[in-house]
């Protein structure tokens, strides 16, 4: 690594600190820039990315500690030194607590100063040489929550990954609960619009008004009730991305509306006439079949075309069946912390019972069931009883790809053997056939009552 | 078009710096070397509570007050005062890069500062790599990462005495086509 391809940012309001700082690396021959606020700061990391910041703590608008933070949160292998007045060290002492690299106090020891960049660049050296073997392993970079080795989801964020280098609008579609806003924040934390916001809205659970307003925004007064002004959601995604989930579910006038933004990337605010240049991607969702929608007039063929220039599939649970014990496992994790609950794993009947069970309701619904068998649960275990499965009786019609009579009647008899805790006479009864009939069955669907001997 | 180099001191008491200094920089640099003086006041550039000069405020009396046209030389100020920008403790000089102006002190090229004995040869030749190198960076040079280059950056003054008071051969060819 050349100087030379290190880049440096100076953020200080104060210009002769940026000026001296400035010639002092360029003769280094880093690759030098400054920013005077956060604001503009925030712009040049939307232009490129840099190696080393040298960030004033105190500044006017959003103070240093809250942009480090920022940076830490984006990208943590990005070295912030905090640059700050003698008075503060213990603001400084809290920026390294948040994972600044150090901290110079002003007026600075060049020495110091020197010997610090030294460091920094070899711990810089270290993390590309460690990002290059992460990269070399595995090439995505995925929000946390986003779990799984199954050949489906890899599909899927390779996707992700593909498109999300380009800037093109992105519609994903799949089932209720397959975790499509996942896939739309991970396209935008691999994107250049990382570090601009990500702003989603509910298309589906909002009228008409209050969905124009949330957009929009408003000018005080605007109408009765607006007494003060508010920024809406396409203002506020400017320079990142806007996610419209359940776009299927807007109003012809909201499509004509929306339609008009997409095609001008300008937009007034409710009550003004000032257009607003708009510059962000958009990822929109939905469940519905928007085709059929077009074809029978309920949505707009101009805006169909305009959103889903690139589509993303999400799979149903059901087709990823290898990453269920993982999701499982990964929700039972976070809710046994967040309850603080000593149960320490999932019984395996109840682990075969989540694995062989559709989830029509998908990864929410997954989420749902293991959050309720934690908050039951007394035991050291989840126990089969622990689980109920809510869509399994109501909603069971949802299942497409495995409606069938005799998957309906496999389900109900492995749920029977489990509510009775495999009775036979008594699943028998329930089911009101004999118990050479229930053997059969049995036999015919490899029904186990493994680990409960 | 820089034809000369031009050594100005300001409120220099040992005259006996420059004789060898004059030498060294027409060998390295191969251009006409003078002494001139010029209307600088330094006490326009002290700073009462840091007990130091500005040493961008004596660049800009140097330049304002050049004793040649600022296109025909590369002008070298040079003094004994300790020497600061506002965002540091201290430095040992400041350059233009690719600009007109440089300065240099010696108040912390000397062993006295640090609490060691005083020694003239030594000084010297600390004085002739600080000068080469800030002129360097008038004629657009970098810093080199050449351990034995004089543009290598010395962090303490005993990184100094590790380099040479030469150009390396790429940061040489630099310089001849930064005078052109
Ligand atoms: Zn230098
Ligand atoms: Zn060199």
């Amino acid at each position: 690594m050349k100087i030379k391809d290190v880049s440096l940012l100076i953020v200080d309001d104060e210009f002769s600190v940026r000026d001296s700082l400035e010639q002092w690396f360029r003769m280094d021959g880093f690759d030098v820039d400054t920013a005077e606020d956060t604001k503009q700061a925030f712009e040049k990391f939307r232009l490129k990315k840099w190696d080393i910041v040298l960030l004033d703590i105190k500044m006017p608008g959003m103070d240093g500690i809250e942009f480090n933070k920022h940076i830490m949160s984006v990208n943590p292998d990005i070295i912030v030194i905090i640059i700050t007045a003698f008075a503060s060290v213990e603001t400084a002492v809290q920026a390294i607590k948040d994972g600044a690299f150090d901290y110079v106090s002003k007026p600075l020891d060049p020495e110091h100063l020197s010997n610090l960049i030294r460091n920094a660049l070899e711990k810089q050296q270290l993390t590309q040489e460690n990002i290059k073997l992460r990269e070399r392993i595995e090439d995505l970079t995925t929000p946390d929550d986003i779990i799984g080795t199954s050949d489906a989801l890899r599909k899927v964020l390779r996707l992700v990954v593909n498109v999300a280098k380009t800037d093109s609008t992105v519609m994903i579609r799949g089932e209720s609960g397959t975790g499509k806003e996942l896939i739309a924040r991970a396209i935008h934390a691999n994107s250049i619009r990382k570090y601009a916001p990500i702003i989603s809205i509910n298309c589906g659970g909002l009228t008409e008004t209050l969905l124009e307003s949330e957009l929009f925004g408003h000018e005080k007064g605007a109408y009765t009730g607006a007494d003060r002004l508010r920024i809406g959601k396409l203002e506020r995604a400017n320079k990142g991305t806007i996610f419209f989930d359940e776009i299927g579910n807007i109003s012809m006038k909201m499509q004509m509306d929306l339609l008009r933004v997409l095609e001008t990337k300008q937009f007034t605010r409710l009550g003004s006439d000032k257009p607003i240049d708009v510059d962000f991607r958009v990822v929109s969702a939905t469940n519905r079949d928007l085709e059929k929608a077009v074809k029978e007039g309920y949505f707009r063929e101009d805006l169909y075309f305009r959103l889903n220039v690139v589509t993303i599939d999400v799979p149903p649970l059901r087709d990823r069946q290898k990453d269920i014990p993982l999701l499982a496992r990964y929700f039972f994790n976070l809710f046994t912390k967040a309850m603080v609950k000593p149960i320490k794993d999932i019984h395996p009947e109840a682990m075969r019972m989540i694995e062989n069970y559709k989830w029509p309701g998908n990864i929410r619904e997954l989420r749902n069931v293991i959050e309720r068998a934690i908050v039951i649960c007394d035991k050291e275990l989840i126990l089969p009883e622990n689980l109920s499965f809510p869509f399994e009786s109501m909603n069971a019609h949802v299942i497409t790809s495995d409606d069938s009579l005799e998957a309906a009647e496999h389900r109900q008899i492995q749920r029977v053997l489990t509510k009775t805790g495999w009775q036979l006479t008594k699943t028998a009864e329930i089911l009101k056939i004999d118990r050479t009939t229930l053997y059969n069955k049995i036999k015919k669907y490899n029904l186990h009552k493994d680990g409960d001997e | 078009m820089s034809k000369n180099i031009c050594i100005v001191p300001v409120e220099l008491n040992d005259y006996s710096l420059i004789e060898n200094l004059v030498l060294y920089l027409n060998q390295t640099f191969e251009f006409p070397v003078h002494v001139k003086t010029a209307n600088i006041k330094p006490h326009l550039a002290y700073d009462q509570r840091r007990l130091q000069y500005s040493s961008s405020i004596l660049l800009k009396q140097l330049i304002d007050n050049s004793p040649e046209p600022l296109n025909q030389s590369k002008f070298l100020a040079l003094c004994e005062f300790d020497l600061f920008i506002p965002i540091f403790t201290y430095v040992f000089g400041e350059a233009q890069l690719n600009g007109p102006a440089a300065i240099v002190s010696v108040h912390r090229l000397q062993n006295e500062f640090y609490g060691g004995s005083s020694d003239r040869e030594v000084l010297r030749e600390r004085l002739i790599k600080e000068a080469t190198h800030e002129l360097g960076h008038t004629f657009g040079l970098y810093h080199c990462l050449h351990p034995k280059c004089v543009m290598n950056f010395s962090t303490y003054v005993e990184d100094i005495d590790d380099k040479s008071p030469l150009f390396c051969d790429q940061c040489k060819a630099e310089v001849i086509a930064g005078g052109e």
